[in-house]
């Protein structure tokens, strides 16, 4: 499917619905970003870099960054896992934990903090026999991590659960004759038709945590340097009175961000491509 | 390599899909699967294939028990309805899908492997597309594609349901024969599902039919044809006018008027009168043992066909040779020149 318009649709209304689309899009997304980036012009640009590469927003802009990306991809392995279960097996309180997944994404995410600071303090369920193996979790970077999983999961297990139901077993049945063994017809028939809901979920579970302000903070301990994402930084620039440098790291997560989203969005079209029928 | 079903029942719910299939297929032979949909074709087919486990029976392979085997280790090439090719791979990486699967020990190396693919796709004249996927191949090319992927593996038996289901009359025509060259040339024993019965008399050794669950009968294209063994191959293959009869007293009764043929075998009782269009010779008003009036004509090729409202009160359809010009209200007279008269209304 081209954005571009096609010369001579089978599709009626595509003006207007192209119209639509670009004017909500422009009041409720780019209006908004454009004037992140108006505001940051009231820095010069060596004011903007400093501001940018100081090592506090450096390391913030790290660990977000950075712990949102393991942290996807322990979701896409580990969502990948759950989804087979849930789809392909039949086990007692198979609906309750399909319905469970979902708990990341109904919590109120402060709630999910304070529930996970809880369980991994040191005196938590399950903090106590992790600090006993000499595994710190609340309050280091490693509780982030955790925070980041937990409300990322849903969007893999979502996005790729359809699509699994929706797989002609006759792809398989195919496979299976022609000699596979199960994982031949895992690695080589499946998962490679699952690859654009992988990746989308991916995408979605690396947003989700990249965005992830209220469950990370609680368990985070924010220590500058060490523990601090930057969406914290961001508030703590404006409580600070200290806009400009506030908006300075707000560009630069969009923008690394929207790097990152499109070079995904990308992958996804290519594999659509290949996959398509 | 022959395949044998002995018994096999197999069950969906409440439903029998199959209710007791024996079947013996001879080595390299061509054997065509006929019947109505539901008939319990692709059932059997995906039974022998190890796709599917019968509630009851067996199957066996040159005399072999093929049921303690799963599908991957029975070597059988399946082709399904559709098509059922790996989207994400080339045409070249489908077909040589069962070559990089095999155990290490005995896998072929890449260059073996290239080599093998391109007899196969030579061989079903499709050379020319390796580097396409699926998507980009029409129905008739995908069809073969699936073809060659089964055959890369050099399966011991070959499944095809409904290799041409899907693709339109022309196309299918050109494939049936090049089915019937390419099986004669790698002599692989093959089953193939069909329910077009043309396609079967055709290309086929010998043809199954099958309705509800059960074999009907299984014979060269000649004898299902010539002399079908039940009412319902009558009525199946080939186009057959049908009448309700009564057999009494050695004699064929329509609507109580006794008919001008023998009974030949039929049992008596309510039975039914089967004649196939072009059995049914056309006379003059006064001859011939039906009676009735001609109430629509349609002419192609080399036969007219056409609509008799008989005096004792069904509608027929005839095909009459063109000699004798036919014309809507002409009074005939008929007389079937082979029939066969089953039990049962
Ligand atoms: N997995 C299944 N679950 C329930 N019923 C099934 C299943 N597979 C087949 N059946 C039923 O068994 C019967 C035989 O099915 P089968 O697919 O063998 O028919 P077929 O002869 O191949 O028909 P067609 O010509 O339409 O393909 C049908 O009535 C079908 O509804
Ligand atoms: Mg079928």
């Amino acid at each position: 499917m081209s954005v571009l318009a096609p010369r001579r649709s089978t599709l009626p209304g595509f003006g207007l619905t192209m119209g639509l689309t670009l004017t909500w899009l422009s009041l409720i997304v780019l209006i908004p970003l454009a004037g992140l980036f108006v505001r940051s012009t009231d820095l010069s640009l060596a004011q903007f870099w400093d501001i940018v590469t100081s090592r506090r927003t450096l390391s913030a802009l790290k660990i977000s960054f950075g712990l949102s990306f393991a942290a996807a991809c322990v979701n896409l392995v580990m969502g990948t896992i759950v989804v087979w279960a849930l789809v392909r097996y039949r086990f007692p309180g198979r609906r309750l934990f399909d319905a469970i997944v979902d708990v990341p994404f109904a919590l109120p995410t402060a709630v999910a903090g304070v529930a996970l600071t809880a369980l991994f303090a040191q005196k938590g369920w399950l903090g106590a026999p992790l600090a006993a193996m000499g595994i710190k979790v609340a309050f280091t970077p490693l509780g982030i991590f955790i925070a980041m999983i937990f409300i990322g999961i849903p969007f893999v297990v979502r996005t790729v659960q359809p699509v699994l139901i929706d797989l002609d077993p006759e792809i398989e049945e195919a496979a299976a004759s022609l000699g596979a063994s199960r994982w031949h017809i895992v690695t080589k028939v499946i998962l490679p038709s699952l690859t654009p809901a992988l990746l989308t979920g991916f995408a979605l579970a690396f947003a989700r945590a990249v965005g992830e302000y209220g469950s990370v903070i609680f368990i985070a301990g924010n220590l500058p340097n060490v523990s601090e994402i930057a969406p914290l930084l961001i508030v703590i620039r404006l409580s600070e009175f200290r806009y400009a440098d506030a908006t300075a790291i707000a560009v630069v997560m969009l923008v690394v961000a929207f790097v990152i989203i499109f070079a995904v969005n990308r992958l996804q079209r290519w594999a659509q491509s290949q996959a398509s029928t | 390599m022959t395949i044998e079903a002995r018994g096999v029942v197999k069950s969906f719910g409440a439903f029998k899909a199959l209710d007791g299939v024996d079947l013996k297929v001879a080595n390299g032979e061509l054997l065509a699967l006929l019947g109505p949909s539901g008939s319990g074709k692709t059932t059997l087919l995906r039974i022998i294939a190890g796709l599917e486990w019968p509630d009851a029976g067996e199957i066996l392979f040159d005399g072999e028990n093929a049921l303690d085997r799963g599908a991957r280790e029975r070597h059988v090439g399946f082709v399904f309805q559709h098509y059922a090719l790996f989207r994400h791979m080339n045409v070249f990486e489908n077909v040589a899908f069962g070559l990089r699967v095999q155990p290490r020990r005995i896998r072929k190396t890449e260059a073996q492997i290239r080599a093998r693919v391109k007899e196969l796709l030579d061989l079903v004249q499709l050379d020319w597309l390796a580097d396409r996927y699926p998507s980009q191949l029409s129905g008739g090319q995908r069809q073969r594609i699936a073809l060659a992927r089964a055959l890369a593996i050099e399966p011991r038996i070959l499944l095809l349901d409904e290799p041409f289901g899907a693709l339109d009359a022309k196309v299918r025509k050109e494939l049936r024969q090049w089915l019937r060259t390419l099986h004669h040339s790698i002599n692989v024993t093959s089953i193939f599902v069909t329910h077009d019965q043309e396609e079967a008399l055709e290309v086929a050794h010998r043809v199954v039919v099958m309705d509800k669950g059960r074999i009907e009968q299984v014979g060269s294209p000649s004898d299902v044809y010539d002399s079908p063994a039940t009412a319902f191959v009558h009525g199946f293959i080939g186009e057959s006018i049908m009448l309700p009869v009564e057999v009494t007293g050695g004699a064929v009764h329509l609507n109580g008027r006794p008919l001008d043929i023998a009974v030949e075998g039929g049992a008596a009782g309510a039975s039914t009168l089967f004649v196939r269009r072009h059995d049914m010779l056309i006379g003059p008003a006064d001859s011939g043992t039906l009676h009735g009036a001609v109430t629509h004509v349609r002419s192609f090729g080399p036969v007219q066909r056409a609509e008799i409202a008989l005096t004792e009160g069904s509608t027929i359809e005839i095909d009459a040779p063109r000699d004798r010009e036919l014309r809507i209200g002409d009074r005939v007279g008929l007389k079937p020149r082979h029939y066969r008269i089953f039990a049962g209304g």
